[in-house]
């Protein structure tokens, strides 16, 4: 069998491709460049919620956060080591990220402003991450897919911590209750926006079902969060501020109104509320770190053969 | 670098060529950073195996950079163990594993394949002889 036909037929019968066999050159730089971007929005999602750590109103929940902001962390290194095994560096990567070469989910670049933004990022924007990554468990690439069952089982923790803010806040004062519908307001439609284009304007969705590296469409994905979000929302008694929202009886789902892709694409091209300083603090944290980075070199080099003994 | 061959570490203050290009936005412009040579690490890779907990091996569960052993221990407890995952830790230098060609695969592996004798329930033992 020639090698594309024994590729597709290992992706067709559900199997994993793995590192070391043979792939499509498209497959491979399809599976770089989704890869390190998921790591890269994982690696840049750590700043709007760092931006809280000093200001969580209480010590547990400060703990939460810290605890939090570190699985993210910890998140894109899994991927940034999935995609090594596809032949890029890391240093490759990071300089990519650095210099404005590669994307990171444009969620992003919108502020944090009060603290019912950490209830409503947990709730919804790990909530849509979730249902985005729960596909990718099944991804045809077994290096990506595993990442993605360890991230998986630790969203779970934020999308819950998220919900538990949004719900105290709703059951507390009405100022408390207000900010957190102002929370709501803000990120419900860049929560939607996170799924992408439409289907009909997705250009790289046909080859990536084909490749199985994507399993689910676009606006399948978005409608599984609104149905799933919706009644959560009037769990908490808050209004989702989208007017055409409704339940259709007939088939359970929820329609809804129209994305402004004015705004999806301003953001994706550069021009969000934060694209500027996400990119720029991301830098600066680079170059500040740039002497521990030195001294554990030189540490290195100094004890080259530090032994341990096995456990 | 082909698909068929593992990264290896590489000095990465050594200005590469983008190993695929990257597709702009239509109508995007880059953001107005210089595109400098970021002075990077290049530290090793390491592989991370854990043990779940007494009485089971260790598992291997992904990779990490680090400059050292001892260092790569340390980032291994934080990247693979936040939720008490383990309760011992292995760091291998993953240039020192020796891994088995994927393409010698079939002839390594199929050939046991066609030897069922070699598992139990290739004999037949009648009822009455009881629990074997």
């Amino acid at each position: 069998m020639e090698q594309a036909e024994r590729f597709q037929a290992i992706v067709d019968a559900e199997d994993k491709i793995e590192p070391t066999d043979w792939m499509p050159e498209e497959y491979r730089k399809t599976l770089i460049r989704q890869i390190a971007q998921h790591a890269h929005s994982e690696i840049i999602g750590m700043q709007p919620e760092g931006n809280w750590i000093t200001r969580a109103p209480t010590l547990k929940r400060k703990a939460i956060l810290m605890a939090k902001v570190q699985d993210e962390a910890g998140h894109g290194l899994y991927l940034y080591s999935a995609a090594e095994t596809l032949g890029i560096t890391r240093d490759e990567m990071m300089r990519l990220l650095h210099t404005g070469r590669h994307k990171y989910s444009s969620i992003f670049n919108y502020p944090t402003l009060t603290w019912a933004d950490m209830g409503a990022i947990g709730w919804l924007v790990d909530g849509a991450a979730i249902t985005n990554q729960v596909m990718l468990t099944r991804s045809s690439y077994g290096p990506y897919a595993r990442a993605m069952v360890r991230i998986c089982k630790e969203e779970s923790f934020h999308q819950r911590q998220g919900y538990e803010i949004m719900l105290t806040l709703c059951r507390g004062t009405d100022e408390q209750k207000a900010m957190a519908q102002d929370a709501l307001d803000r990120w419900w439609w860049p929560s939607l926006m996170m799924f992408g284009p439409h289907d009909a304007e997705s250009t790289h969705t046909e080859q990536s079902m084909a490749w199985k590296i994507k399993r689910i469409s676009n606006d399948e994905l978005r409608r599984q969060f609104v149905d799933m979000t919706v009644p959560q929302a009037d769990y908490l008694g808050l209004t989702v501020p989208d007017p055409e929202l409704r339940r259709d009886d007939a088939t359970g789902h929820y329609a809804y109104g129209e994305i402004d892709w004015d705004e999806f694409w301003t953001v994706v091209k550069g021009d969000g509320p934060m694209n500027r300083e996400r990119l720029e603090a991301k830098n600066r944290a680079w170059d500040q770190g740039a002497w521990v980075r030195e001294a554990a070199s030189a540490h290195a080099a100094k004890h080259p053969a530090h032994q341990h003994r096995s456990a | 670098m082909p698909p068929n061959t593992l990264p290896t570490s590489i000095d990465p203050r050594e200005e590469t060529p983008l190993s695929y290009e990257v597709p702009l936005a239509p109508g995007e412009k880059l953001p107005d950073l210089p595109d400098r040579t970021i002075a990077a690490a290049g530290w090793p890779l390491w592989e991370v195996f854990v043990r779940q907990r007494r009485g089971l091996s260790h598992i291997h569960a992904g990779s990490l950079h680090a400059p050292d052993a001892e260092t790569a221990l340390q980032n291994a407890r934080d990247v693979y163990t936040r939720r008490v995952e383990g309760v011992s830790l292995w760091v291998v230098r993953s240039d020192d594993i020796t891994a088995s060609d994927p393409d010698d695969a079939a002839e390594l592996f199929e050939p046991f394949g066609e030897q069922p004798y070699r598992h139990a329930t290739f004999y037949e033992i009648p009822d009455e002889v009881g629990h074997m």
